[in-house]
């Protein structure tokens, strides 16, 4: 199925889950990342029970502070 | 209030924009902004509201120019090395501009002083580099019913967001709690494009200016995000969360705390 991950279609295996996916896209730190899909942001204790369908879109948003010392990636 | 010749002269390229005209100029005159923070991020807004005739500006930083600051920190020169940021940035801004009253608070915004710094103000900048000093500014704002304008930045990354409190998307519902101290990475410095702060920094200048007049669409309910390599901007839609634990539907925020500081001292 594909996803739109910032703005970008991406192609994903079916029904996997936010916490999956921030494996499969290699998202390092999951710590520093919150998640909106379709507009509304899902709470970090519901990663792993959310399951993603074919076109939703979704917002990786990083936690940025004033510029050093913390990588978000 | 009324302009002087000099004034009139000084603002002329505001004035004849019909948007701000002379009685918008006066209401900048008039307005007061705090810049939490006179760094990376801090510098261009304090360097482009003193410019504009913003007439308080209040500074709030508890550091000292060091070498490192340089890089980026343009409110502050070699000259200024082992100084009191806020010192040097006072010195500066009103270099610009001496119609600008700047109050300058060597301390680091902390619980216990927030509300009482940030009442007087009109509109807010976090120019800061910690979680916990955005995550405190954030409440303290959403308390005292202050419009601020939040930021961050990071390598060639940055984005920001405006929020009107009550009213639009808060910093904690998009990013609810502070990351827990030890998910970043190790404090070795991840880095910061020195321009970065400059672009980021003077679009929270121009949302407080914009703000104050009450002219055009602020960043609310959306985060810009701007990457300097791609050099592409985006707006990411935002929307209020009902949970959110500071302006959701049951909040459990409701008293101003000091966060741990995470992992080591994030220095903009
Ligand atoms: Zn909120």
């Amino acid at each position: 199925m594909e996803l739109q991950i910032n703005g970008e279609g991406v192609e994903v295996g079916d029904a996997i889950s936010v916490s999956e996916l921030l494996k499969v896209q290699e998202v390092k730190m999951p710590d520093m990342v919150s998640v909106e899909l379709n507009g509304g942001i899902i709470q970090r204790d519901t990663f792993d029970t959310t399951v993603l369908a074919d076109g939703d879109k979704i917002e990786f948003m990083y936690f940025m502070g004033g510029g050093s010392r913390r990588s978000a990636d | 209030m009324n302009l002087s010749e000099e004034q009139i002269e000084r603002y002329s390229r505001h004035i004849i924009l019909s948007e701000v005209g002379g009685k918008g100029q006066e209401k900048l005159l008039a307005s007061k902004v705090l810049l939490v923070g006179a760094g990376g991020l801090g510098s261009p807004v304090g360097l482009y509201l003193a410019a504009a005739g913003i007439g308080t500006i209040g500074v709030i930083d508890g550091d000292v120019v060091d070498m490192t600051n340089l890089q980026r920190q343009v409110l502050h020169s070699t000259a200024d090395l082992g100084r009191p940021k806020v010192e040097s940035a006072k010195a500066t801004m009103t270099g610009i501009n001496p119609d600008v009253e700047v109050k300058t608070y060597y301390e680091l915004l902390k619980a216990d002083n927030a509300l009482d710094i940030i009442k007087d103000y009109d509109f807010i900048v976090d120019g800061m580099d910690n979680f916990a000093g955005k995550f405190l500014l954030a409440d303290a704002c959403h308390m005292a019913g202050k419009a601020y304008s939040h930021a961050g930045i990071l390598r060639f990354d940055g984005q920001t967001m405006t929020v009107d409190p009550g009213k639009s998307a808060c910093y904690r519902c998009v990013f609810n709690a502070p990351p827990p101290a030890g998910s970043g990475p190790t404090c070795s410095q991840a880095g910061v494009l020195g321009v970065l702060p400059g672009v980021i920094g003077s679009i929270q200048a121009t949302e407080a200016v914009k703000y104050l007049l009450g002219i055009g669409d602020c960043l609310m309910d959306r985060l810009l995000v701007y990457n300097a390599l791609t050099m592409t901007f985006r707006n990411v839609n935002l929307k209020k969360n009902s949970s959110c634990a500071l302006c959701g539907e049951n909040p459990t925020i409701t008293e101003l705390k000091d966060a741990e500081q995470a992992v080591c001292d994030l220095k903009a």
